[in-house]
């Protein structure tokens, strides 16, 4: 049994800012990753867009991995790679097995969990036909693509406008693929515009709204996919089915957080992130439990996944040298109001709030333009923003000032109001 | 004097910032940025747009089978083909660290093709 203060799940951008945060108050860290290399999904992401806000340069993905990395040396940080949990207890005790050490068990002072998340697949949509070679995730083939030099096809239809999508849709027809079309559910992409413009518009390649794919061709492999138009209740419109001949179909329709140990654990999860339920530490409901990045909600800057993570890693280190019994907590619900699908945090804990700002992270429920953000104290009005548009493939962040909470009694709220598109 | 409007999406940062541009008696006029890199994006787009090539190369030495790589700066967007035919056929050897050079005067761009990451020998 191997004791440490606080223990990180997960060696990505999350659990790589949470270790130095929480290393720089003093105790003991140790990382379980259960890949090869610290990096997480930004060891395959080798495009630019990374570390605008954190760093004030744009670097590509493994920079920023590498930019924390190269932090960790000296550190005293304990790092285990190739070791994957496989459980975990409300009590903060952990299994974890390596080829190389066997079964491990550690107890914890404080508990990060920094798993990240994992992409929706064909089985869940449920796309007919039958089990062809050559579907994939979008994240599965830029794996394939960057770091294994595999080309997963040459004729490529790609289901879902999301980032990975878009990113994917230029990545393969850099490396010569035929990527003949984009097609999305909805009527707006939920990737960053700026995608849109560079991986899509810069190369031609074809994007759909309003359109599904609704049969996948071919028994050993992919021979053609049958895409149609939707309706606005996102059903498949019969007359207009086309079929587009193509070998390999890549689904980016969403990305699901990896919390299969935090249920094992006990901790409440929100429904509508698919993360945990947390308070303004991103201490979870398992008491010296801690939650940040995409594990916690899906996230589209790794910038504030940092940012997240530091705040995660500070406060798990300070429960972990906090000996006395923790007070009983003081709740200010955080709730989302019209036009926002959901808020985190997503509840204060108005005994350990500290001054000074307090940041709300968001996503509305549908596309505003022009919109106005405003969070309210039950009636009261302690913050508006504006912005040009609100979309929900971009999280937006609003600051308030903590010290307007200190006698707060009833519910925070945020919502979002404006035009339509 | 014709005034035409030209939509684009600056691609700086990951705002994406609706912009618009048009040709007021001779000169570009931009809306829509909300800082100076959005203003110099617009006209640099419409009179020579340039990107960020970011790749692989085979490398050599290491346990990994690739390197990332990237363009130290943005090049003119008509040379992406040939800087991406070029890095078909080039080669990296561990150990490399970020920033190394991979590839000098990529494309005769001028620009050369740095890497993206660490990559210790075997």
């Amino acid at each position: 049994m191997i004791h440490t203060d606080v223990l990180i799940i997960g060696g990505g951008p999350a659990g790589l800012a949470a270790a130095l945060a929480a290393r720089a108050q003093g105790v003991q860290v140790t990382v379980l990753e259960r890949d090869r290399d610290l990096g997480g999904i930004l060891q395959q992401c080798i495009h630019n867009g990374f570390g605008l806000h954190y760093f004030g340069e744009e670097l590509t993905g493994p920079e920023y991995a590498q930019r924390f990395i190269d932090r960790l040396e000296g550190s005293g940080i304990e790092v285990l790679t190739d070791t994957m949990v496989i459980s975990l207890s409300a009590d903060r005790q952990v299994t974890a097995v390596s080829a190389e050490r066997g079964l491990l068990h550690f107890t914890a002072g404080a508990i990060v969990l920094a798993m990240g998340c994992r992409e929706r697949t064909r089985g869940a949509l449920n796309i007919p036909g039958y089990r062809p070679a050559g579907i994939f995730t979008a994240g599965s083939a830029q794996r394939l693509v960057n770091m294994q030099g595999a080309l997963p096809g040459r004729e490529i239809v790609v289901l879902g406008s999301g980032d990975i999508g878009l990113i994917m849709a230029r990545r393969l027809t850099w490396e010569g693929a035929n990527v003949k079309l984009v097609c999305e559910l909805m009527s707006y992409s939920s990737g960053l515009a700026r995608n849109v413009a560079q991986c899509l518009v810069d190369n031609d390649i074809p994007l759909k709204f309003s359109h599904t794919v609704v049969r996948i061709h071919g028994r050993e492999r992919v021979e053609g996919v049958t895409v149609a138009a939707v309706n606005e209740k996102l059903q498949p419109i019969k007359t207009t089915e086309e079929y587009i001949p193509c070998d390999t179909l890549l689904l980016s329709v969403g990305l699901i957080p990896e919390n299969e140990l935090s249920l094992m654990a006990g901790v409440p999860m929100d429904p509508v992130t698919g993360g945990a339920l947390v308070d303004q530490s991103r201490q979870t409901g398992a008491p010296g439990v801690f939650a940040c990045g995409n594990v916690l909600q899906v996230h589209d800057l790794v910038d504030n996944v940092s940012r997240e993570a530091e705040i995660a890693g500070t406060a798990a280190a300070k429960y972990a040298l906090d000996r006395r019994p923790a007070r009983e907590p003081r709740w200010l619900a955080v709730t989302p109001g019209e036009g926002v699908r959901y808020v985190v945090p997503q509840r204060i804990d108005l005994n350990t709030l500290e001054n000074g700002e307090l940041d709300l992270y968001f996503r509305v429920r549908g596309v505003v333009k022009p919109a106005t953000a405003q969070v309210k104290l039950g009636e009261t009005l302690l913050k508006q923003r504006r912005a040009m548009v609100m979309t929900p493939g971009e999280m937006e962040k609003i600051t308030i000032d903590a010290a307007k909470l200190a006698q707060a009694g009833e519910a925070l709220s945020v919502s979002v109001t404006g035009g339509k598109q | 004097m014709s005034e035409e409007t030209r939509e684009l999406t600056c691609i700086v940062c990951p705002v994406g910032c609706r912009l618009k541009a048009k040709l007021v008696d001779g000169q570009l006029k931009i809306d829509g940025q909300t800082c100076v890199r959005g203003e110099k994006y617009a006209l640099e787009e419409l009179t020579n747009p340039t990107r960020t090539v970011t790749s692989s190369v085979a490398l050599e030495g290491s346990a990994l089978p690739l390197l990332s790589v990237k363009t130290r700066t943005p090049v003119p967007k008509v040379s992406i083909p040939a800087v991406l035919a070029q890095l078909k056929h080039a080669q990296a050897h561990a150990p490399v660290r970020v920033g190394d050079v991979i590839v000098r005067n990529v494309a005769q761009t001028g620009i050369d093709i740095v890497a993206t990451r660490n990559a210790p020998s075997a």
